[in-house]
């Protein structure tokens, strides 16, 4: 099942990955990352198909996309 | 040695720069140093080098930036009003530690001032001129000859040091035509090192280098600064020069560079003749300055006179030096006006006699004012009122 | 299962500083991309200019040079004429490149240097905190313009790709957005086409990418993409503007 990976010291909590995300399978953390942000999380189980989308639009390139 | 050739400053100084290998040349017209880019732009073609118009003197300095980045020698030349315009460009190099060639063929200002030579830009060139706690070299030139030859001493000066050089002459140089010759074989760029920190080409063997003036990291800029420093210290100690003209048994000592040295050499040959004893101390460096020579010779001396197309700017290069061992005087000629031999002649009797012929005096200038100056509220203001 | 995508190796491992949501780290990585991909990496340089993209020399694992506030074009144009087998690419922003460099940019465009350039607009300055640029929308708030942008008295925005376009020299300009993930992958096919034409000898090749600043339009990142749709595009429409690629190749 393809999944993403996030990398939570590069990612700035800016939530452009939850909308580029066509199955919603992204979710922004409640709990602060180390560097101070609310990171972004895969929340769904066997939700992502490795399209990449989110990938494309991380300004941090905090996401790796696994297939 | 070459024959001798008759050839105009400014393309002498072209053609030097050429067979000193620089290979890269922007600019952009004014007078009066257009020969120098008329020239360039077919002799570098010639040379297999680049040439440039570019749309402002602040183009031109950023197209030097990027040029002298990549480690190939390259100047620019402007004049006056241009080289204001490129302080930007010449603080980002000297902040970057690149080396350079920028040439100033002074002419009349401020402002649009006129297309005469003056040398009202030595304080813009010693003090560095644009922002930030730099210097550059400054060459001053007093011949054909030397303009031809003085710019493979500023690559030299500039690489060494990764301190950027400027030859600062007058338009009088730049357009007067002279017997001169080149005292070196040409310089193949080929047999140039590629210095270690340039940018650009193909480098395949060697890890990327980043050329930059810049450090937001706290205490990081004092550092870079500091370091500058220590070479400028270095520079001044080691690099500065100067010409010496019957200075053994002189009592009036004459300071000047440029064409008012010429000049000058004439008034002393007029002021022995009179019987006074005169002697020249032209400095080449501008900065590094000769203070320290001028210092010695102020304990031998009973008068120093400053001959300058500036009123005055050298001169205070030279009261730091002498810090009033004996008394320093100015002859100037401001507003691109030739100084005349005769008339430093009379100076130099001034000087020695403590007369105010040719002599200007700071307290009469400004009794001169005081009573000229209308204020804004003054009913009368006509044309002229400051004059 | 393997990683299908990766941190392009023509980037450092440095954090990048811009906001969150910023569009230079999206274009950042499409320039990397771009230079792994058509092996330049040894011989890139990148002009880095004055704005929020002024550390762009961090982040590119290539030779770079760091210039004054809109002079990138007229130092790419030293190290390209100095060095022809370098690839000369000027990264600035629209306060950079169509306020205090509009000469530079045009002149060099006009001249038909053979350099890449990727021009980030986002309709502001965003270094020194949200003032007008010249790309600022008429009625767009800026620190500046604290009531709008008023046409009357600062006019209209400049569209610098359609004013290039009209330059003879410059050979490929085209305008493209990073608001989405369709629009960022033709964003890097613009890229790769402005440095592939610089690899071919083509000539001036422009690529100017709309792009959000959240933190100086005080909105989120995703309010921002929202202005970016509705506002920017109707102001700055995408397409190609100019390309005479292929008529310009070496030896063609």
């Amino acid at each position: 099942m393809p999944k993403i990976e996030v990398n939570e010291t590069r990612c700035k909590g800016c939530q452009l990955c939850t909308k580029a995300c066509p199955k919603q399978c992204i979710e922004i953390s409640d709990t602060f990352s180390t560097t101070g942000y609310y990171p972004a999380k895969l929340a769904k189980q066997d939700c992502c198909i490795g399209c990449g989308m989110c990938f494309q639009v991380c300004p941090d390139i905090a996401i790796t996309v696994f297939r | 040695m070459a024959e001798k050739v008759l050839m105009k400053g400014n393309e002498a100084l072209a053609e030097g720069a050429i067979r000193a290998g620089c290979r890269f040349f922007a600019g952009y017209p004014i007078t009066p140093q257009n020969e120098v880019p008329e020239y360039m732009s077919w002799r570098q073609e010639e040379a297999g080098g680049a040439f440039v118009q570019a749309e402002s003197e602040v183009s031109a300095i950023n197209m030097l930036y990027g040029a002298a980045a990549t480690g190939v020698r390259a100047m620019t030349s402007s004049s006056s009003p241009g080289l204001s315009l490129k302080q930007e460009g010449i603080s980002y190099m000297a902040g970057a530690d690149l080396p350079c060639l920028i040439v100033n063929i002074m002419r009349g200002g401020p402002g649009l001032g006129n297309i005469a030579g003056a040398q009202g830009d030595y304080t813009q060139a010693t003090r560095g001129g644009g922002n930030g706690d730099y210097r550059t070299f400054v060459l001053a030139p007093f011949s054909v000859q030397e303009l031809a030859n003085f710019p493979k001493k500023a690559f030299e000066l500039s690489e060494k040091y990764r301190v950027p050089a400027m030859i600062l002459a007058d338009g009088i140089l730049g357009q007067m035509m002279e017997g001169m010759s080149f005292d070196f074989e040409p310089v193949d760029p080929k047999t140039l090192p590629q210095p270690c920190w340039a940018i650009g080409g193909k480098h395949a063997d060697r890890a990327r280098n980043m050329v930059f003036s810049y450090a937001l990291g706290e205490g990081e800029l004092e550092k870079m600064v500091l370091k500058r420093a220590e070479r400028y210290a270095l520079i001044e100690r080691d690099e500065v020069i100067y010409e010496e003209r019957d200075t053994q048994d002189a009592e009036v000592l004459i300071v000047a560079y440029g064409i008012s040295a010429r000049a000058s050499i004439a008034a002393m040959n007029i002021a022995r003749a009179n019987g006074i004893k005169a002697g020249l101390l032209r400095p080449i460096t501008l900065w590094p300055f000769p203070s320290k020579r001028i210092a010695e010779l102020s304990k031998k001396v009973k008068a120093i006179l400053c001959v300058e197309m500036s009123m005055g700017q050298m001169k205070v290069d030279v009261d730091l030096s002498v810090k009033n061992a004996c008394p320093v005087y100015l002859h100037a000629k401001p507003g691109a006006f030739f100084p005349v031999a005769e008339e430093i002649a009379i100076a130099i009797e001034s000087a020695l006699k403590g007369r105010k012929d040719q002599l200007f005096n700071i307290e009469d200038l400004a009794k001169k004012a005081e009573n000229k100056i209308y204020a804004v509220n003054n009913p009368v203001c006509k044309e002229g009122a400051l004059l | 299962m393997n990683a299908i995508t990766k941190r392009p190796s023509s980037l450092t491992q440095a954090q990048f500083h811009y906001c969150p949501g910023c569009g230079h780290s999206v274009v950042h990585r499409l320039v990397a991309e771009v230079i792994d991909e058509l092996n330049i990496k040894d011989r890139a340089v990148v002009v880095a200019p004055v704005g929020c993209a002024v550390f762009a020399d961090k982040y590119f694992d290539v030779d770079s040079i760091q210039g004054p506030h809109g002079r990138g074009p007229a130092i790419a144009t030293g190290i390209k004429r100095a060095k022809p087998e370098s690839i000369v690419f000027s990264y600035q922003g629209d306060g950079d490149l169509a306020s205090i460099g509009m000469a530079e940019i045009v002149h060099a465009a006009a001249r038909g240097e053979n350099i890449t350039v990727i021009f980030i607009n986002n309709t502001i300055y965003g270094m020194t905190g949200g003032q007008m640029a010249p790309t600022t929308l008429v009625g767009q708030v800026a620190t500046t313009a604290p009531k709008g942008r008023n046409e009357k008295l600062q006019g209209n925005p400049i569209n610098v790709s359609e004013m290039l376009a009209q330059l003879k020299s410059a050979k490929y300009i085209e305008r493209v957005s990073s608001d989405s993930a369709p629009n960022i992958i033709k964003a890097k096919k613009a890229i790769k086409k402005a440095f592939q034409n610089q690899l071919d000898g083509v000539g001036f090749s422009f690529v100017e990418v709309l792009s959000i600043c959240p933190t100086n339009w005080g909105v989120t990142p995703l309010k921002g993409l929202e202005f970016l749709r509705e506002k920017m595009i109707a102001q700055y429409p995408l397409g190609v503007f100019k390309d005479l690629t292929v008529a310009n190749k070496e030896g063609k």
